[in-house]
């Protein structure tokens, strides 16, 4: 790896610095974006890192202009991602459902503030949780990552372009204004210790032999340009071959195969982490810096005798329903705090066995613990 | 244990760089855990701007602060506004010529000649640091080793004069601490500026 990269070792840094530096380590080499607080802090170390190490960051005229510059830059063989804030993910939708259909790998990473519209700048939200993975039009499957400290946004980073190459699919890392300008510890691990995935490439002389768009196979291997890979890339639904068709079995195959591949190995995405859950009664399940507040909480609620436990999601999207099926079935209530008015609640209670309770708290700061222990005593009585 | 610490001062004073620095001296050179966050009004010099350190032997949970152990501040509303954060048994600094602190409703407050401690060391942009070192004796938890080397990671070029301004505050606190006066020995010789 190269030398201008961040050595292994501690560190004490920003979130949005660690994101950056986490991207540089996955081998992304193209970063095109539009500042905005409280994501700003990602470009202006992106414009001083990626030239550093041969890459190229270029600012956009907006964000849609950011996501068109990823996807080019993906489809010419680089690993690309942009940043950006709730009202920029907005205006990046379009292109983000262009992405998906396309298969470009790319990685969006939104440092979400109170909204909606431009909200509060610059205070924390958690409220683009359902446009993360409803924002753009058609069916999409998104993938979406939560970090909660400094050290899990860069290891979500690097998971994330991981996540973006294998599936060839726009991955998110949606992160929150606590997480994104907090400054803490951070270990990079021995680079032999991270795992960076790289793009399965289609070669030239395999065209003869299979169609670039193999909708019988969950993964493709990708047509670069100018590797001579002579491939219609459209935004319109296409064959095999990559043509535009409005022919309904073609259709169907292309969608089964673009939800297929993530919904037949969601497995393989979902991440999680559960404490105190051996002997819970209640559990929370908490994303993002929400997750460090209900932690606090969870510790004051067993102190007073609750039996309670965390469950801390990583991945919010494809959605863990398996897992919370299975929690739902150990516990006789979930909890569900939000920086928002309530989103994740309802795929929660869409999959719970139990009866499930949201906090909810969006006035531009992180939930206070104590709120989290009132609802778990009302809920232990 | 947990400790919460808040410094604020007016945007160019450098509370948020005394912040990162002592949540770096926490965690790197003292095997602490810390989390430091900031925060600052909509202007860029003259508005008032803070940082928030939380600082642990363990993983923390609840990153921001709650209820002060230490508040630093250099500014007159600095204190009248985040004196209801401070805890009962929690103390108060204030740079001695900036803060009227006679408001301070029963709490321990150390007033630190830090500006002028700034001016006779030749630099009023020391005053941040005057200030950190004073917190740092005051505080006890992090090591003034540990501080003094984030100083000199920060600005390698600053770093003689930062070691003499830092020393100059923890002095400053030791003696107070000791419930001796702060003399004009203390101060340093040399013209106020």
């Amino acid at each position: 790896m190269s030398e201008k990269l961040l050595k292994p070792g501690t560190y004490f840094m920003m979130g949005n610095m660690a994101c950056v530096e986490a991207a540089l380590i996955a081998g992304c080499r193209f970063f095109a974006g539009y500042p905005i607080t409280p994501s700003s802090e990602i470009f202006e170390r992106a414009s001083l890192r990626f030239p550093q190490v041969g890459g190229v960051a270029v600012e956009m005229e907006d964000e849609l202009g950011s996501m068109a510059a990823i996807i080019g830059a993906s489809y010419a063989g680089a690993k690309a991602m942009t940043a950006t804030s709730g009202p920029g993910f907005s205006l990046m939708m379009e292109n983000i459902g262009l992405a998906f259909i396309m298969e470009a790998p790319v990685v969006v990473v939104n440092v979400q503030r109170a909204g909606p519209s431009t909200g509060i700048p610059t205070l924390v939200g958690q409220g683009d949780v359902m446009q993360a993975r409803w924002g753009s039009h058609g069916d999409l499957e998104t993938i979406a990552y939560c970090p909660s400290s400094v050290q899990e946004f860069f290891d979500l980073t690097i998971k994330a372009f991981n996540t973006a190459e294998r599936f060839r699919t726009p991955v998110f890392v949606l992160a929150d204004q606590v997480v994104g300008m907090m400054w803490e510890r951070l270990r990079v691990p021995q680079y032999e210790e991270i795992e960076v995935v790289e793009r399965e490439r289609l070669s030239p002389d395999m065209l003869g032999s299979r169609p670039p768009f193999d909708y019988s196979q969950d993964f493709n291997p990708m047509p670069i340009v100018g590797t001579g890979c002579r491939v219609n890339v459209d935004s319109l639904t296409h064959d095999e071959r990559g043509y535009p068709t409005t022919d309904h079995a073609v259709s169907e195959r292309m969608l089964s195969h673009l939800l297929g591949k993530i919904r037949n190995h969601a497995h393989e995405i979902w991440r999680w982490e559960e404490q105190m859950m051996d002997d819970a009664e209640i559990a929370v399940i908490a994303y993002g810096s929400t997750a460090r507040s209900a932690l606090k909480a969870v510790k004051t609620a067993r102190s007073r005798g609750i039996r309670v436990g965390l469950v801390k999601l990583l991945t919010i999207w494809p959605f863990p329903d398996e897992l919370i099926e299975k929690i739902s079935q150990k516990v006789n209530a979930i909890v569900v705090p939000e920086i928002n008015y309530g989103q994740l609640i309802h795929p929660v209670k869409e999959h719970a066995k139990c009866p499930v309770v949201g906090v909810n708290w969006a006035p531009g700061s992180l939930i206070e613990p104590h709120v989290i222990v009132d609802a778990l005593e009302v809920i232990a009585a | 244990m947990r400790w919460e610490v808040r410094i604020t001062g007016l945007g160019g004073q450098g509370a948020i760089t005394a912040g990162h620095i002592l949540g770096r001296a926490a965690v790197i050179y003292d095997g602490k855990e810390a989390v430091v966050t900031e925060g600052y009004s909509p202007y860029i010099t003259g508005g008032w701007s803070r940082a928030d350190v939380v600082i642990a032997d363990e993983p923390i949970d609840y990153p921001l602060v709650t209820k002060l152990d230490a508040l630093l501040t250099m500014y007159q509303e600095g204190l009248d506004t985040n004196l209801k954060l401070v805890k009962p048994q929690g103390f108060i600094i204030t740079e001695k010529t900036m803060v009227n602190a006679a408001g301070a409703g029963g709490l321990r407050v150390f007033e630190v000649p830090a500006l002028l401690i700034a001016d006779r060391l030749g630099k009023r942009i020391l005053l941040n640091v005057v200030m950190l070192g004073a917190l740092v004796g005051f505080l006890g938890v992090v090591s003034p080793d540990a501080v003094k080397r984030a100083l000199a990671d920060r600005f390698p070029k600053a770093a003689e004069l930062n070691r003499r301004a830092f020393d100059a505050g923890f002095e400053v606190a030791s003696r107070l601490l000791r419930g001796g006066e702060v003399s004009e020995e203390l101060i340093g010789e040399g013209e106020a500026i």
